[in-house]
């Protein structure tokens, strides 16, 4: 066991990834010498050169592109987007090109290409740093599309994400990156695509990804205090879905509140609810809530704690799954 | 130059330049310029002042009144000297740290506080002051301007737009579209890119292997390198390009060779990745001490004209910063304005939901 803030975790993920494999490449914007804005690649130039860890030009579109090219050529790149609002100029790309290629070619391409994202709002930054893009992407087919939300999880994740073959957004919690925990750098972890219930509880399944499970940590032992008893799942990954985890959790709690930081029109909520009301229709005891940002851009950040769901936002949404 | 010496020590040789870094005035056959005593001691009064800005929002940062600061240090002449080529009817589109351009543009330098402190994403009519908002994503305003010229064109009206953004920037995908379609409609604008060696921890090299002001001639327009500290060769060398948009000869791109003497932003840290000589080296250029020598040596000004800049700089510092700290944040409900022109019912729908989950605490 050791102990690592997230950025650490993720790090120190990328760093196996690339001892373990001479293919797997990192490419981005400031990723060298600086150790990226985050210093999540922190001292992999140093250690692996600059064929390997690479400061890529200042053009996002670019980097996924050329990344699209070396995959083709049997690399593994994982690309940083520098912050949220910056991947969008790399949207064509990974649209277009990135999510599709494998098929086009009836599954001859491989494209196993990580796309990291810093993501989420609560660190006071300017426009375009706080922003929650997943559902542009869970969106598009042929994505895999994953959040983590701790130092463990992180550290497995990313090199689970380097490992697979198909192309992989993967979402980082940039307000947690200086969480820290306890971290078994010999351990496997739980497989890329499953659902993690990281609080048991009876009344109530609360579900979050990223930034927003420690957020649904914290209701949950406040709600505890007034004895309610309030189960909580880490999604992990957003596509594919892990469906087992969440039937059987809100089939028992028979109460299911979403918990995102990004709009809750037509965000990922939307697809959690319509699911479980599906599956769970006839043990729910009260509509699928969901608690996440306003259909407006997200404000500058004096606003932003009226924006991001608090604690207090959380408990509501569990009062009103109560009132019915 | 390899990524590991130390830029712009040696200026390079096709540089515009009128001032020299120790005050001498020199002629360019096709770019000098007449300029009144009054007028130089206007400059160096503007260079000063935002001078001046730069360092009250650097130390306000600090105290935890800004959230960030993308700092001007250095790039004074470059800003000042191509935003006082405007006139009135230009456009200007900056990127996020054109603050001596919008001083020259009347802009309150507190409401670009405003927008580093968080109280909103912009702040200012970009009609009222022909400066456009600051553009975070970067690239992105180069192919407004180059619409907005087009418009201009259309409209057969006596002016010039002019784009401000990094060497950066220049890799973008979208400051090559403009170039392209600058060309081919050949739009009355003005790139203006200030080469300040770095972007964020990446030097020029990892952006291009040729020096920027050369890219134009592959688009199919002109491209001039101007020493970027030099506010007397800025203001000419613009003054000319714009004047050539206005006439119908298409755009220009203009390099202007500076250094960003601090961090890339508050939240950076240039000891990483840069060298400490290249910084001193580049002190010896500054924009501000060379037009200060050169109005001592000409005698165009004396001590008291420069210890009165001093104390309206130091007058306006303070200004800035008590208006600044004034600032109140804004009202909870100012997230759901100005997202729509017109009604929604939606967002009506959220808003009240939100304020009265407010009031409930107030109970
Ligand atoms: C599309 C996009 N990608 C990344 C960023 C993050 N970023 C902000 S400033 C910057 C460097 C800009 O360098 P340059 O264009 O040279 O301008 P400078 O800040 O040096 O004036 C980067 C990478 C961004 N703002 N927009």
């Amino acid at each position: 066991m050791t102990t690592l803030t997230l950025a650490k975790a993720l790090n120190e993920g990328l760093r196996r990834s690339m001892e373990d494999d001479p293919k797997v490449l990192v490419m981005g914007e400031d990723v060298g010498k600086l150790g990226g804005v985050f210093r999540v690649t922190d001292g992999l130039q140093k250690d692996f050169g600059e064929d390997r860890v690479i400061d890529t030009p200042l053009a996002e579109s670019g980097i996924i592109g050329t990344a699209i090219g070396l995959a083709l050529r049997g690399y593994r790149p994982v690309c940083e987007i520098q912050f949220d609002g910056f991947v969008f100029p790399a949207a064509d790309q990974i649209i277009t090109q990135l999510a599709k290629m494998p098929l086009r070619s009836l599954g001859a391409l491989k494209l196993p290409v990580v796309v990291r994202i810093p993501c989420g709002g609560g660190i006071g930054a300017v426009e375009h740093h706080s922003e929650s893009p997943e559902a542009y992407f869970t969106h598009t087919a042929g994505l895999r599309v994953v959040a983590c939300s701790n130092p463990a999880d992180a550290y497995t994740m990313i090199q689970d994400a380097v490992r697979c073959d198909d192309p992989i957004i993967f979402f980082e919690p940039k307000r947690r990156y200086w969480d820290k925990a306890d971290v078994d750098l010999a351990a496997p972890g739980l497989p890329l695509d499953r659902a993690r219930t990281v609080r048991q509880g009876r009344d109530v399944t609360l579900v979050a990804y990223g930034p927003m499970v420690k957020t649904c940590l914290e209701a949950a032992a406040a709600a505890e205090e007034d004895g309610r008893s309030v189960e909580v799942v880490d999604l992990r990954s957003l596509n594919p879905l892990d469906m087992d985890v969440l039937t059987e959790s809100v089939t028992r709690t028979g109460r299911c509140v979403v918990v995102h930081e990004a709009p809750v029109f037509t965000g990922f909520g939307a697809e959690i609810a319509a699911r479980v009301t599906e599956r769970c229709f006839y043990s729910l005891e009260a509509p699928v809530l969901r608690v996440g940002g306003f259909s407006t851009p997200y404000p500058p950040s004096r606003l932003e704690d009226h924006y991001l769901p608090d604690l207090d936002r959380v408990l509501d949404a569990v009062d009103r799954s109560f009132a019915y | 130059m390899t990524a590991d010496a130390p830029r712009g020590v040696d200026a390079p040789p096709e540089l515009v330049q009128l001032l020299t870094p120790e005050g001498e005035r020199i002629e360019h056959p096709d770019y000098d310029i007449e300029l009144t005593a009054e007028e130089v001691r206007s400059l160096y009064r503007d260079l000063v002042l935002v001078r001046r800005i730069d360092l009250e929002a650097v130390a306000l940062q600090r105290q935890g009144e800004l959230g960030i600061w993308a700092s001007l240090l250095g790039q004074e002449a470059a800003q000042i000297g191509s935003g006082r080529a405007l006139t009135d009817a230009d456009m200007a589109f900056p990127t996020y740290r054109e603050h001596g351009v919008a001083w020259c543009r009347d802009v309150d330098p507190v409401k670009l506080l405003g927008l580093f402190r968080g109280v909103s994403n912009g702040g200012w009519d970009p009609a009222e002051h022909n400066f456009h908002l600051y553009t975070i994503v970067i690239g992105s305003q180069a192919l407004h301007a180059v619409g907005y010229a087009m418009g201009v064109q259309r409209d057969g009206a006596e002016a010039a737009t002019i784009v401000y953004f990094g060497d950066g920037a220049t890799s973008q995908g979208d400051v090559n579209e403009s170039f392209i379609w600058a060309s081919v409609f050949n739009a009355p604008v003005v790139f203006f890119c200030q080469n300040n060696q770095w972007a964020i921890s990446e030097p020029l090299e990892k952006q291009s292997k040729i020096p920027l002001y050369k890219r134009a001639s592959g688009f199919g327009f002109p491209g001039i390198r101007v020493d970027g500290n030099d506010v007397f060769a800025c203001l000419a060398v613009t003054r000319r390009a714009l004047q050539n948009a206005r006439e119908g000869q298409g755009p220009t791109l203009i390099e202007a060779f500076t250094y960003r003497m601090g961090a890339h932003t508050t939240s950076d840290d240039p000891t990483r990745y840069r060298l400490a000589d290249e910084l001193e080296a580049w002190k010896l250029k500054d924009p501000i001490e060379r037009v200060k020598a050169y109005l001592f040596k000409n005698q165009l000004a004396d001590q008291e004209f420069f210890e009165k800049i001093d104390a309206e700089a130091d007058a306006l510092g303070k200004d800035v910063r008590s208006r600044c700290l004034a600032l109140p944040d804004p009202p909870p409900g100012a997230i759901f304005d100005h997202v729509y022109a017109g009604a929604h019912a939606l967002l009506d729908e959220e808003r009240e939901q939100y304020l009265t989950y407010l009031a409930g605490f107030e109970r």
